[in-house]
């Protein structure tokens, strides 16, 4: 009875319009790390939110250590020990480190009104020694790198003596060094006796790091297997409800072609260091880095996003001067971004404008009038071509699923005719069946001609869709590969090879610890 | 096994200097100096003790205004109701001392709380009704000036009656101990000013209510997942932006002897544009009471100062419209060094 540390069972809840949970049902021992994975909308967040008393269920119960609890809201999951990490981190950046920690529960001093800084600056240290970070508790959290910020909320967590830990995409925004410290605290708080849900989309990860692997598809519990009696094509069957092998990487034919794209003596201070390189029709060349080590930049340099202290573009082997984005996209370029909410799409709005938005002037008629009758044809057209899963048009962005709003993005650049296009990060937050669509689909848009510039900082993708892979460490660039001789191993190398800097073993993550990725 | 995260990378990134937060604040204070220079040498009048006297009792008001709305600003609102809940505090004042005949203390104390109930109100409406602050203190803001003109009769109220009224703001206590040195003859008002800016200042940096300022300015979603009663903090800040706006109604009817019915609007402005002055950021998060005294003081000068130079009323306006603006786009400047 008191083996299991967490029993949720007939957890039912609905949102407007959406019945986001039925009897779904999820357990958790003490000592284990338990991965909870699920397409996107399989309704893994919400079942956690609801143990974590951000949101209250609609029927259902929830035994904690065989008692049946109550959790109404976040500050009484956090007196019975359970703490979660949300997806979106959710710190005051203008707090310090300790302040954030201690937030909702600060030692006072006197009348129960003032704040004892020193002391929480004192206990900070002690949670941030724990994890063997070496921050000072008084850093302003927005002067934190993600990484250090997730390793914040997860000292917070630890404050609270949570016995139930639950982390939604912890690694999102992590490299493969970062993931592995993570990793190495999340064994320790295993090993102390801490229930760890861990919520993934990465399965490479959870073959790394989990105990037992519990499955969600449509809100509905699937099952719960243990790690080692699994297998990742078992698991994605599970999850999809239909098998899908994980593809060899396609047939790369090395485009001998012009070239479209060419970027010279790129610099922008500290940033980037000269920058060169180029980009063939057909082409899908792969960005790989570390978090930080300038790919973004890049991108956001050619499409004149940044001020930036030197710069040539050549498109078409002409020399292009872009002063604003809109430049870009007159000559063709689209920068999709990696993060497609706040920069990719107007949310609020629906398929159909979205899909016209950048490309307005093209169906204006007579007096500036939309004309309705092209837009929706066109809207039409895109929806079908990429397969876009939407019930209509008329459906609002932020109803559809991650996988179905990227497709959205691509059709938004399509529509504008860009024949480069720089993907950040396509796959971010996308579930496995979108995933290999969206890869189907770079791979067809090359197919067509087009030029792909393709950021990412998964190396199993890179490794796949790329014709040739372009390796950045600290804004510059230290490698070039073709497909051929690529491996995981030879990314990393270039992509800890500090310009410079003598390498020591302390910033050169070893091969050893790589392969973990 | 014990490899960090990344042990290259500094503990506190280096920022700089522009962008530190120190930094608006010095601006502000810079032109707060130079403003001073510029005055002093373009007119003999502008250091008279008189004149300063009068910036002090010019900036005394409006400053507690803007003491107030710097808590709400921190945390992402606003609070337009400031002007005439000042107003009706000040109203309010009048009908407890000279229409009911109250005791003085207790007629100040209970302009005060009108002030503070307002702000209860407010934070009410906005926390627990969701009304976007700009409307619900908008609302309050007629409410206020509406409710004024009813219980004064459209006429001022005098003190006529409690002689020992206003000197609780004109008269002074310093200058009465040393009544022949006369550049300590400065009016209490200009105490209470600063004792406000002290208490509120303490009150920012020292305690639970300051920190869920910045928390909810910063990340309110953030704040109530970590179990913070999102809407208490807020009420709680509301009440004491109202809390303020009676001391300033109070100090405002003292000063005049008299309630005003038909002053106050307009206030609220002249608040919030010292509370951006001295660098507090419109989008809640950042913000100092140093900063605001400088910006009431920046805006206070600027009016003596082009009024001394015999610039007309209208032209003050325009300059303090263009200061105001590029204050702000210091602000944004300094924001996206960074």
């Amino acid at each position: 009875m008191s083996e299991l540390l967490v029993v949720m069972e007939g957890i039912e809840k609905s949102f407007p319009g959406v019945h986001a949970l039925s009897q779904s049902r999820f357990e958790l021992r003490p000592g284990e790390v338990h991965a909870l994975v699920g397409e996107n909308g399989a309704g893994k967040s919400t079942m956690m939110k609801i143990l974590a008393g951000v949101y209250s269920k609609d029927a259902g119960r929830i035994l904690l250590k065989g008692r049946e609890v109550d959790i109404p809201n976040p500050r009484a999951a956090q007196h019975l020990g359970i703490s979660m990490i949300h997806q979106e981190l959710n710190l005051m950046p203008h707090l310090t480190i300790a302040q954030n920690i201690f937030i909702g529960r600060e030692p006072r001093r006197g009348v129960k009104f003032v704040l004892d800084d020193a002391a929480i600056n004192a206990q900070t240290r002690q949670f941030l020694d724990m994890l063997h970070l070496n921050l000072d508790p008084r850093t302003k959290v927005a002067d934190l790198t993600v990484a250090k910020q997730q390793m914040v909320e997860i000292a917070k967590a630890l404050s609270f003596n949570a016995e139930v830990l639950i982390m939604d995409e912890p690694t999102a925004a992590l490299t493969e060094s970062e993931i592995d410290e993570l990793f190495r605290i999340i064994r320790k708080l295993r090993d102390q006796g801490v229930g760890i849900v861990y919520i993934t989309h990465r399965l490479e990860e959870l073959f790394t790091i989990s105990d037992r692997v519990t499955v969600m598809r449509d809100g509905q519990y699937v099952g719960t297997v243990k790690t080692s009696d699994t297998t990742r094509d078992e698991v994605i069957r599970m999850m999809v409800g239909r098998t899908i092998y994980e593809t060899a990487p396609d047939i790369l034919e090395r485009p001998e072609q012009d070239i479209v794209l060419e970027v010279k003596n790129l610099n922008r201070g500290r940033v980037l260091k000269n920058v060169n390189f180029y980009l063939k029709r057909g082409e899908i060349l792969g960005f790989a880095g570390l978090m930080g080590a300038g790919r973004t930049e890049v991108a956001r340099a050619i499409i004149a996003a940044d001020p930036v202290d030197s710069i040539e573009v050549y498109v078409q082997g002409k020399r292009a001067h872009i002063h604003t984005p809109s430049d870009a996209v007159r000559y063709g370029i689209g920068y999709l971004s990696e993060d497609r909410k706040r920069y990719g799409l107007t949310l609020g709005m629906d398929v159909e404008t979205n899909i016209v938005l950048a490309s307005f002037r093209k169906f204006l008629g007579a007096l500036g009038v939309v004309k309705r009758s092209k837009t929706r044809a066109t809207a039409e057209h895109f929806v079908k071509m990429l397969a876009i899963r939407t019930p209509s048009l008329q459906q609002k962005v932020k109803n559809l699923s991650g996988g179905n709003q990227q497709k959205l993005v691509i059709a938004k650049w399509l529509t504008a005719d860009t024949d480069i296009l720089i993907f950040d990060e396509p796959t971010r937050g996308i579930d496995v069946g979108a995933k290999s669509e969206i890869y189907k689909l770079l791979n067809d848009l090359a197919h067509q001609g087009k030029s792909i510039i393709m950021i990412s900082s998964e190396l199993p993708e890179i490794l796949r869709m790329s014709h040739r892979i372009i390796v950045m460490c600290e804004g510059r660039i230290t490698g070039e590969l073709s497909a051929a001789e690529a491996t995981q191993e030879k990314i990393m190398t270039y992509a800890t090879q500090r310009g410079g800097i003598i390498q020591t073993t302390e910033s050169a993550p070893t091969l050893s610890q790589v392969g973990t990725a | 096994m014990d490899i960090s995260v990344a042990p290259k990378e500094k503990v506190t990134p280096a920022r700089s200097w522009f962008r530190s937060d120190a930094t608006q604040r010095l601006l502000a204070f810079g032109a707060l100096i130079i403003l001073i220079i510029f005055f002093s040498a373009a007119s003999p009048n502008f250091l008279q003790f008189n004149n300063l006297v009068g910036i002090l009792l010019a900036t005394a008001v409006n400053g507690v205004l803007a003491l107030g709305v710097t808590f709400v600003i921190i945390t992402g609102g606003i609070d337009l109701s400031i002007g005439t809940v000042m107003t009706f505090s000040a109203v309010m004042t009048g009908v407890f001392i000279t229409f009911w005949g109250l005791p003085v203390p207790v007629g100040l104390v209970g302009g005060i709380l009108t002030g503070a109930l307002a702000g209860v109100i407010n934070g009410t409406i906005i926390a627990k009704m969701k009304i976007p602050p700009f409307i619900s203190t908008l609302g309050m803001m007629y409410v206020a000036k509406g409710l004024s003109l009813v219980i004064s009769g459209l006429k001022p109220i005098y003190f006529n009656d409690t002689p020992e009224f206003r000197p609780i703001t004109m008269g002074s206590a310093l200058g009465s101990v040393f009544p022949n040195v006369e550049f300590l003859q400065i009016p209490n008002a200009v105490f209470i000013l600063f004792g406000a800016a002290i208490i509120a200042s303490l009150i920012l940096t020292k305690t639970i209510l300051g920190r869920y300022t910045f928390a909810l300015g910063s990340n309110e979603e953030a704040t109530r997942l970590s179990g913070v009663n999102v809407d208490r903090w807020k009420i709680a800040v509301y009440t004491l932006c109202g809390t303020f706006a009676g001391l300033g109604g109070v100090m405002m009817a003292s000063r005049l002897n008299s309630a005003q019915p038909a002053l106050g609007q307009g206030y609220e402005l002249d608040a919030i544009a010292a509370v951006v002055i001295g660098g507090t950021s419109l989008s809640g998060g950042e913000g100092t009471i140093q900063g605001t005294i400088i910006g009431a003081f920046v805006m206070s000068v600027l009016v003596n100062g082009l009024r001394i130079l015999s610039v007309p009323q209208e032209w003050q306006t325009v300059v303090t419209g263009g200061i105001i603006i590029v204050a702000v786009y210091l602000d944004i400047l300094r924001r996206r060094k960074g």
